[in-house]
């Protein structure tokens, strides 16, 4: 007899079938095998005082409830430069939003609503763009062109992001191996997201105008250890110009995948470059199924062409089932409809990321492009069944299933049911051809889900309202005299230093190597000593208490300097920088006492040694001398340290 | 004709290209001393310097690369763009009514010039059912072009050509009357129309848009949904403008042609009435009246075509320490009519009096307007009123200088007579004098006002 269908089993079968491994036991012949390629394109905000096109404060933020005004846009798709239509834009415009924008009268004006034309380029951000660029070894255009860059999702009340090319073809020297860069533009920076609820968007506007800066990178990261090393070394090179900002969510990165036989999937957004590597593993390994989906279908299918779905409407009462989160309410003011879909037997139960199958593909368009919210289906291979056998073979002689056809019920309001209906058969005949394009939203367990349709290069539209801005050849010479030194330089030199490495990426991030070099020059401070004191004690303490608005970097720079100016011990400064940490506006002085400092004359100090040497070989209890040097240091080091160096001090201690 | 290969480029940027044998639309590779860019050629716009080539780069990005930087130009392909918006057939639907677009060149529906680096307006039924087709459900539309030009360019010859095509659709049957136009110049085109077409049974309905019609968030095609249901659909029979409510995509104002000026240079919501309100609201689900007095709709043809006007008018904004031969220059050069917009109730300086009295003697027809425009010219309140009205100016009641101005010259271009013209002139035709000023026909609440930002996040603006 055949045995019956066990979802749960032909998950586990598939995610083997495709030889999906986990990250952590992955090796580069795993990448290598199915072919994993992956480029970024980082976003980087700059430390304006204005917006990008307007006059605007930057770098304001208003809370949730604190807006002025409401504005309401729908977006329409209009050709592009080339005369096409772009795909995102058709999409978006299916899903028929409502956006509503919230508007603070201090951190927008009628230019970011698009109702003033944009004012001349801020050409403060232009000349950090062009640093960026030099640093980059991009090619420096020579004349800058406002482009509009069609954003349908609202997230720019004009439907465009004005943006320019500010350089191409330019490389990052990482560890082993040498990135190359496609371009890097100005742009602006778009509205935050508020709510994305059914038919309605809630936009903020405070952060929408602000400039940005975009470096993309050839897809020539082989593995995902290698995208997160490159994001990272894009984002220290940003901030070794001093000029951009640093806050949660000025640096935001899309990351591009794709397997071999795949396609370009971006992943927006990713605020963390910690959470790439999961990230580009698991898309890597979902392309990977959505082939083999692929091959399982083309084997079952042989006229894709004639390949459609069947659907009936049915009512609740019919059914009676429950789904977990679906309030009776809801369901009675929708529309319930069965789907039949032929020879997809298996598929909808087929792994795709870990804890996903592929049936989520298909709600998840449901709910971005029919807008019908979380639950939206159920299916007949749903690991927890739900529904019940009994209903599912009504469901399947109502429909007229045949063996290896799946099913699924639908529900939402009337009016989007035509649309789910769509956007189900098209995301099937999808399956046929693979991996569509698309971007793609993340979660902090590395998994993703579907946000857009990938726009392409049709979606560009020169800026008619703006002039292009020439760039001459004097003003690159004079940007390329005052570069910051290079991160794949200044990596050398904390190597040199003999910096431990795990320093590294606070140093970098926090643009401090020019900082240890000042101390080291003018104070004759030892780099390793500073590198610690920064990246380990400061970022420790940093980890445990909220920092104050007062408190700097430079605080503990001119800590330091104080330190060695008056010839005080450098290991005062692990005791004073957390009460300077949580006091910053208190005197170094006062600090001093706080932790109990007296200075007190280093052969004051040492003039104790001998008769603390005798009275320990009163009481010694061992014949170990280091434990007789570590009690009568025991003694000394309290009044000792800032007063004479422990390490000196010991050494003067003979038993 | 042969196309030419080389748009746009002109000078030492158009040596360069016939020097490496480059034309447009042609791929590249550009050697440089910046480095190597590739890209497609594309035409460069007509008004900017000859230092630059540009290129589509393939992420679709344009760059400029400087001229003097190019050290060799080497094709590797070559594709024209056509730039087309989809032309769909028009559906008819029994039932629905017929509604006429007439076109001037408005920016209803617009494509790249890449000869300005501006948008030009593209406009067939096709062409706007691609664009728009939300119209189909409104009505049955057919479009007549009858000139392409910019709203700065209108004039007498358009208006007249206008009013006789209005009256031409209304023979013909027509529920409901379109026009495109751009919004600088619209409501003095909607008043010309006004005094050129009256006593029409349909609405005729002037529409345009802010934001070109090439922007996802332009505010075309709900201009245009909103002018066709009001043509369509509407009981209104006369010439209005219909253009954003708020700024906000909610609903549109239909304003009494006479009565509207364009009140912000980018505004969406830039249009709107002065010293009333607007005769109604209009969404995609209908017209509702805030006015209760407008033309009713009719089943009759009946319409009165006066295709009328004397260009010799002109419109004098009255500034501090005006000296006189402004206006003896004008009369000098055969003016015939003056519309002067006065200060406060509607004065002008002494010294400027004999020349106004130069001018009424030699046969000129002088009209005083205000500045303010909300509010009636008063005369009788100050001397130097009285002393001008003396001296032959005419108070034009709460007529708008843009109004006025058009109104004389339609008035003058039927009679010399001044005393016709004087009767034509303070005889409203419709609305642009009114009797009386109602007080929510004045309303500029300034931002700050607690209550005003109360009202403002309760109403999207």
């Amino acid at each position: 007899m055949k045995q019956a269908f066990d979802p749960r089993r032909n998950y586990a079968r598939t995610q083997k079938d495709i030889g999906y491994v986990p990250r952590k036991k992955a090796t580069q012949a795993d990448y290598d095998r199915i072919g994993f390629m992956s480029g970024l394109e980082v976003h980087q905000q700059l430390k304006t005082k204005e917006k990008l096109f307007c006059h605007c404060p930057a770098g304001f933020y208003q809370k949730p409830d604190e807006y002025d005004a409401e504005l309401i846009r729908h977006m329409r798709p209009t050709l592009s430069e080339l005369g096409e239509y772009d795909g995102t834009a058709l999409m978006e415009f299916k899903t028929r939003k409502q956006i509503i924008y919230q508007i603070n009268n201090r951190t927008a004006c009628t230019y970011d609503v698009d109702d003033t034309p944009p004012f001349p380029l801020n050409r403060e951000a232009l000349e950090i763009a062009l640093e960026v660029s030099l640093l980059s070894k991009l090619k420096v255009v020579g004349e800058v062109h406002i482009t509009r860059k069609q954003y349908l999702d609202g997230s720019i009340p004009t439907g465009f992001q004005r943006t320019a090319i500010i350089g191409v073809e330019g490389e990052i020297q990482l560890r082993n191996k040498k990135v190359r860069l496609i371009q890097l533009s100005i742009e602006e920076d778009a509205c935050r997201e508020v709510s994305d609820i059914g038919h309605v968007r809630v936009y903020r506007t405070d952060r929408l105008g602000m400039p940005l800066i975009e470096t993309v990178t050839y897809p020539e990261f082989k593995n995902p250890g290698e995208v997160k090393e490159g994001a990272d070394y894009i984002r220290f090179l940003n901030r070794s110009t001093g000029k951009v900002r640093t806050g949660i969510g000025s640096t935001r990165a899309d990351v591009n995948v794709s397997c071999r036989g795949g396609t370009r999937v971006e992943i927006k957004g990713v605020a963390h470059t910690s959470w790439m590597p999961e990230l580009t593993h698991n898309e890597a390994f979902r392309q990977w199924a959505l082939l083999n989906i692929r091959e399982k279908l083309k084997e079952r299918v042989k006229d894709v062409p004639e390949w459609s779905i069947s659907h009936l409407e049915i009512s609740p009462r019919e059914i009676p089932f429950e789904i977990p989160l679906l309030q009776e309410g809801r369901l009675q003011h929708y529309k319930m409809m069965i789907v039949n879909l032929p020879q997809y037997g298996g598929i909808l139960s087929h792994f795709t990321q870990p804890g996903k199958m592929f049936a989520d593909e298909i709600s998840e368009r449901l709910m971005v492009v029919a807008c019908i919210g979380f639950p939206n289906m159920a299916h007949s291979e749903m690991l927890e069944e739900q529904v019940g056998k009994k209903n599912w073979k009504k469901i399947q002689s109502l429909l007229g299933s045949e063996e290896n056809d799946a099913q699924l019920i639908i529900w939402g309001p009337e009016e989007d049911i035509p649309t789910a209906l769509d956007t189900i058969e098209e995301r099937c005949l999808m399956a046929f051809r693979g991996v569509p394009n698309e971007t793609r939203k993340s979660f902090d367990d590395g998994t993703t889900i579907f946000e857009r349709v990938l726009p392409g290069a049709d979606r560009m539209y020169p800026d008619t309202d703006s002039a292009p801005i020439p760039l001459e050849d004097s003003q690159i010479m004079e940007i390329s005299e005052r570069l910051p030194v290079l991160v794949s330089e200044r990596i050398s030199q904390l190597m040199e230093w003999n910096v431990p490495e795990d320093t590294f990426t606070y140093i970098l991030k926090n643009n401090l190597v020019p900082v240890i070099e000042q101390l080291q020059e003018k104070c004759n401070v030892p780099p390793r000593f500073t590198a610690i004191l920064f990246a380990h004690w400061l970022k420790n303490i940093e980890g445990k208490y909220p920092r104050l608005p007062e408190f700097s970097y430079n605080k503990v720079v001119r800590m330091i300097k104080y330190l060695t100016e008056r010839n005080l011990d450098l290991a005062l400064a692990k005791r004073m920088l957390r009460h300077l940490y949580l006091y910053p506006k208190m005197e170094f002085e006062s600090i001093l006492i706080t932790i109990g400092f007296k200075e007190i004359p280093k052969e004051e100090i040492i003039r104790k040694v001998p008769f603390l040497v005798s009275k320990y070989k009163q009481i010694r209890t061992s014949t170990d001398d280091a434990a007789g040097v570590n009690w009568i240091m025991g003694y000394l080091s309290g009044s000792a340290i800032g007063n004479v160096p422990l390490a000196e001090l010991s050494k003067l201690i003979q038993l | 004709m042969n196309e030419d290969i080389f748009q746009g480029y002109k000078g030492r940027a158009l040596e360069v290209m016939m020097k490496f044998n480059a034309r447009v639309w042609a791929k590249v590779r550009v050697d440089s001393t910046r480095g190597v860019f590739e890209g497609t050629i594309l035409p460069r716009a007509e008004n900017t310097d000859d230092k630059h080539l540009v290129l589509k780069f393939f992420t679709g990005y344009n760059i400029g690369v400087d001229i003097g930087s190019i050290t060799n130009i080497t094709e590797l392909g070559y594709k024209k763009a056509v730039y087309k918006i989809p032309e769909k057939e028009f559906p008819y639907s029994e039932g629905k009514p017929s509604v006429k677009l007439l076109g001037t060149g408005g920016t209803i529906a617009s494509r790249l010039d890449y000869r300005t680096g501006a948008v030009i307006p593209a406009f067939s039924p096709g062409e706007l059912y691609g664009a728009v087709p939300e119209l189909a459900d409104i009505c049955n539309l057919t479009t007549e072009k009858l000139f392409a030009v910019f709203s700065e360019n209108m004039g007498p010859e358009q208006y007249k050509k206008l009013a006789v095509a209005i009256g031409k659709e209304i023979e013909k049957g027509t529920d409901g009357i379109i026009i495109g136009h751009g919004t600088d110049t619209m409501h003095y085109t909607s008043a010309a129309l006004t005094f050129m077409v009256q006593n029409s049974p349909i609405p005729i309905v002037l529409v345009g848009s802010q934001r070109s019609s090439d922007r996802p968030s332009s505010d075309a095609a709900l201009n245009l949904m909103h002018a066709a249901t009001a043509a369509g659909h509407g009981d209104i029979a006369e010439v209005m403008i219909c253009m954003f409510g708020p700024t906000s995509d909610e609903y549109g104002f239909l304003h009494r042609g006479t009565r509207v000026r364009k009140m912000h240079s980018s505004y969406r919501s830039t249009f709107r009435t002065i010293g009333d309100t607007p005769l109604a609201t209009v969404t995609r689900a209908g017209v509702f009246p805030i006015k209760h007095d407008y033309n009713l709709r009719r089943k009759d043809r009946k319409v009165t075509i006066m295709p009328y006007y004397e260009e010799r008018v002109a419109m004098i904004y009255y500034y501090t320490n005006m000296h006189p031969d402004m206006i003896d220059s004008l009369v000098d050069n055969g003016y015939k009519g003056i519309i002067i917009i006065g200060t406060g109730l509607g004065h002008v300086n002494k010294p400027l009096y004999p020349a106004i009295e130069r001018a009424v003697k030699k046969g000129v027809a002088i009209y005083m307007t205000v500045q303010t425009l909300w509010g009636f010219v008063h005369m009788f309140v100050y001397d130097t009123g009285r002393d001008l009205m003396a001296k032959g100016v005419v108070p034009a009641e709460n007529m708008l200088p843009e109004t006025a101005f058009i109104k004389l010259s339609w008035a003058l271009g039927q009679t010399t007579d001044l005393e016709k013209v004087k009767e034509i002139m303070l005889t409203p035709i419709n609305g642009e004098i009114t009797n009386r000023e109602p007080y929510n026909g004045y309303l500029i609440y300034q931002g700050g006002v607690p209550e005003v930002e109360t009202f403002i996040r309760q109403f999207r603006k």
